[in-house]
């Protein structure tokens, strides 16, 4: 089946099999069947099974790819627009997603040790809290692999979505900002979802939360990697 | 403003961003450094809202379709997966934990302490005004 390596092709089908994974997961209501990971798994199947090579279908694969980087400026809108309350208290916000970064770094790379990942997989976990484009580019940058961050991005969202609020309950977080901003920090988006799905409130400070742990992961992770004895 | 200009804006602050790495040769994402620029333009009234709007929030809105095709490249790293799974999702389910309990009790915990510092401030306004830190 030749005709599968045309890249044009390859283009649609991505944009197809996107848009039926978004009306599976409104249709069956299931949070399980997130459509980014439903699209991920379907398109690896399909190559697979049509004999594919991943080189291949990531000629076509990158145009896709390249509106990331725009897409990440982009979310300077929503920074803008929340400068109001993140100045009003400042000081709490930035501690609190300081003591999350580091400890969701330093955790994630012990955690991974201790189980036995190597070192390229230890690199490719560190940044896996925050939103893919900000994880895949810090991935890159200290020698992990942006492929599995990507994976392993939306496998936190998914974790973080649906057993977030649960674990934010049994650690005694009571206040509705902290409660939003953990929801943020520790799952990007799809955290985020979860948390707008209970109130605007709650939303407005994970988005918070995933932006700034965003930018203070692509600043500090190579650093408290390079502090905890990693050598980029 | 018409989505050709609006992109345009977009691509001129990650410009701006590629030429600030190029320049220092940090190691922080051009984009990211193009967000943060975008954002002090927009507080300093360079660029309007109006200005970026529309394309930004179709871009923010639909940032999961942007990276389906990286995460097709697991496909390439099958092999390691199964060899490395469970680092991979233990460190996951650890450190999304550690990271939802750590920021809560920070927040709440700094919330807490400036509120007691503000009643104690309260509490001795009749003396003279003290400037605040």
């Amino acid at each position: 089946m030749d005709f599968f390596t045309n890249k044009l092709f390859l283009i649609a089908l991505t944009f197809i099999v996107f848009v039926l994974a978004q009306q599976l997961q409104r249709a069956t209501g299931v949070k399980l069947l997130n459509p980014i990971l439903v699209s991920i798994v379907v398109l690896i199947c399909i190559l697979m099974s049509a004999g594919v090579d991943y080189s291949t279908y990531k000629e076509s694969g990158d145009y896709i790819d390249f509106w990331l980087k725009p897409a990440v400026v982009a979310l300077g809108v929503p920074l803008y627009k929340q400068l109001g309350a993140i100045r009003k208290q400042m000081l709490p916000l930035l501690v609190a997603e300081m003591a999350g970064c580091v400890a969701g770094v330093i955790s994630v790379v012990l955690a991974a040790r201790f189980l036995g990942a190597s070192q390229e997989v230890i690199m490719s976990l560190a940044p896996k809290a925050v939103t893919t484009p900000i994880a895949m580019e810090v991935s890159n940058s200290i020698g992990g692999i942006p492929a599995l961050t990507a994976a392993v991005v939306v496998c936190t969202g998914i974790f973080g979505g649906m057993a977030g609020f649960r674990i934010i309950r049994l650690g005694r977080v009571n206040s509705p900002i902290a409660k939003g901003l953990s929801m943020g920090t520790a799952a990007h988006a799809m955290g985020t979802s979860a948390a707008m799905e209970l109130s605007e409130r709650y939303g407005a400070f994970s988005s918070l939360g995933l932006t700034i742990n965003g930018l203070l992961t692509a600043i500090l992770a190579p650093l408290i990697l390079h502090l905890i004895g990693y050598t980029i | 403003m018409n989505m050709i200009f609006q992109c345009g804006v977009l691509f001129a602050f990650l410009a701006l961003g590629e030429f600030t790495v190029w320049l220092t040769g940090i190691s922080v994402p051009s984009s990211i450094i193009g967000m943060l620029l975008l954002t002090l333009a927009l507080q300093l009234k360079v660029v309007k809202l109006r200005h970026v709007e529309k394309t930004a929030d179709f871009l923010v809105h639909n940032l999961g379709f942007f990276f389906v095709p990286a995460g097709v490249g697991l496909m390439s790293c099958l092999g390691l997966i199964a060899r490395e799974w469970m680092p991979i999702a233990g460190a996951t389910v650890v450190s999304t934990t550690v990271i939802l309990v750590v920021t809560g009790h920070v927040h709440q915990f700094m919330r807490r302490s400036i509120r007691q510092r503000h009643r104690h401030d309260n509490a001795g306004a009749n003396q003279p005004t003290k400037i605040a830190d």
